[in-house]
């Protein structure tokens, strides 16, 4: 029956138009979104950049490097593997794409014969590795959305504490990076050990030699232990919030995506419902055409003719 | 020339602006930063820093911890939390200087509770002189 067709596709369209009216929700949210975890990771670059500038100052005064977190072994025996991903989904393939390059880092490494360990950020990574049997060391949700530096803080400090009791050899993030709007790339780096401190100024502005000799209370090594894991957390934080940045991003992408899908999808299914409507008016002409021409098949043929003129008037 | 005050916290700057004097507390005690002073990298400890702004008034700052930097007339305060004493809530920093007392009581070595107690005491050292 032509008008059944009629009803199913007029309740697809439906059902399209208030998926498409919530894809495009989420858009807006997310584009929100995107612009304050911009904000906030602008907001904490200054701290960064002045951490980095205590660093040069103590290279500069020549403190003598040991330090637990600058330890650097020469044969790597375990590997710990930090990622970062999203409690919720709906983001394209923001995810599965650091997930990807994190079991493949994991799968490199087991090969090579090392042991690894796994620090999970994210509802997404946590699911995935549980599923095929990985060992998880540990593993946070709830703090991808909007990362606070306490947030930072807590798995850094899980990071930090593996390295320091030596399960560890070194520790490799795996994240994806805010380049641009329009641009995030799966970033895997080496986390820990900490690159020497020499590397670590040389990154900064490099005016340290012009300045003159620092005090440092309590001393330089002081200054330095003190220093040294608020740097690792400052790290830490900065990837979770480009991640954060790049997941609403994603997440808007796709969903800008899946809003223009459900367009082009209702353009579609009205046209065919225009179709099958006419299709319907169609046969139910022939219907009565037909019906009236075999009732005037006995009798005589000038009413049949009016009646079928009649039919046609009235459709 | 007055110094140029920079209190940065890991998620935003919390507190720019000129001053003729800053007080702050190292783990080596309290020390005061006038324009001139020598380089100085210091730990700086659960405290309440005082700023002598150049328009004369003076803008108290509650710092959990961190570090002070002074250079070539700048100084760059880092702590992982920093809060004006404005922007203390009163009654929540005596609530939690109650909780972290009764913890203490019941033991005697809850590290944590000792420095929640510290914190809560900068709070409302830095909120009482306003």
């Amino acid at each position: 029956m032509p008008g059944g067709q009629e009803r199913t596709l007029r309740r697809r369209i439906n059902s399209v138009q208030s998926t498409k009216q919530i894809t495009r929700a989420m858009e807006l949210i997310a584009a929100t979104r995107v612009v304050k975890a911009m904000t906030r990771a602008n907001a904490a670059r200054p701290y960064a950049a002045k951490m980095t500038g205590v660093i040069e100052d103590l290279a500069s005064g020549g403190v003598g490097v040991d330090d637990p977190l600058l330890r650097s072994e020469e044969t790597i025996k375990s590997i710990g593997f930090v990622v970062i991903t999203s409690d919720r989904g709906l983001a394209g393939a923001y995810n599965s794409a650091v997930i990807k390059a994190a079991e493949k880092e994991v799968m490199a490494a087991q090969t090579e014969g090392k042991q690894y360990k796994l620090v999970l950020v994210g509802k997404k990574a946590a699911d995935y590795f549980k599923f095929r049997n990985y060992k998880i060391e540990a593993s946070f949700s709830g703090m991808t959305d909007t990362p606070s530096y306490e947030d930072a803080r807590t798995v850094a400090t899980s990071v930090r504490d593996l390295f320091i009791a030596e399960e560890v050899d070194q520790v490799i993030l795996a994240y994806q990076e805010f380049i641009s709007m329009g641009t995030q790339r799966v970033a895997v780096r080496k986390f820990l050990p900490l690159e020497s401190m020499e590397i670590v100024a040389s990154e900064g502005s490099g005016d340290a030699e012009s300045r003159a000799l620092f005090e440092f209370e309590p001393s330089p090594e002081g200054v330095l232990s003190a220093l040294l894991p608020r740097y690792v957390e400052s790290r830490l934080y900065s990837a979770l919030l480009d991640a954060s940045a790049s997941e609403h991003a994603n997440r808007q992408r796709a969903m800008k995506a899946a809003t223009d899908n459900a367009e082009e999808l209702i353009t579609k299914l009205s046209r065919a419902l225009n179709r099958a409507r006419q299709d319907a008016i169609t046969t139910e002409i022939m219907e009565i055409v037909g019906g009236a021409e075999a009732l005037g098949d006995g009798s005589n043929e000038k009413s049949s003719i009016q009646e079928h003129e009649e039919t046609q008037i009235a459709v | 020339m007055p110094l140029r005050v920079e209190l940065v916290s890991p998620e935003k700057i919390v507190y720019e602006g000129d001053a003729d004097l800053v007080i702050a507390r190292t783990t080596d005690g309290e020390i005061g930063f006038q324009p001139g002073h020598v380089p100085f990298v210091g730990n700086l400890v659960s405290s309440v820093v005082r700023i002598a702004l150049s328009d004369g008034g003076v803008q108290r700052i509650a710092v959990h911890s961190g570090f002070v930097e002074v250079s070539d007339d700048h100084v760059a305060l880092l702590s992982d939390v920093a809060e004006l004493s404005e922007d203390i809530d009163v009654d929540r920093a005596k609530k939690a200087l109650q909780n972290a007392q009764e913890s203490i009581n019941s033991d005697a070595g809850d590290e944590e509770a000792a420095a929640a107690l510290q914190r809560a005491e900068s709070r409302l050292e830095a909120a009482s002189n306003n």
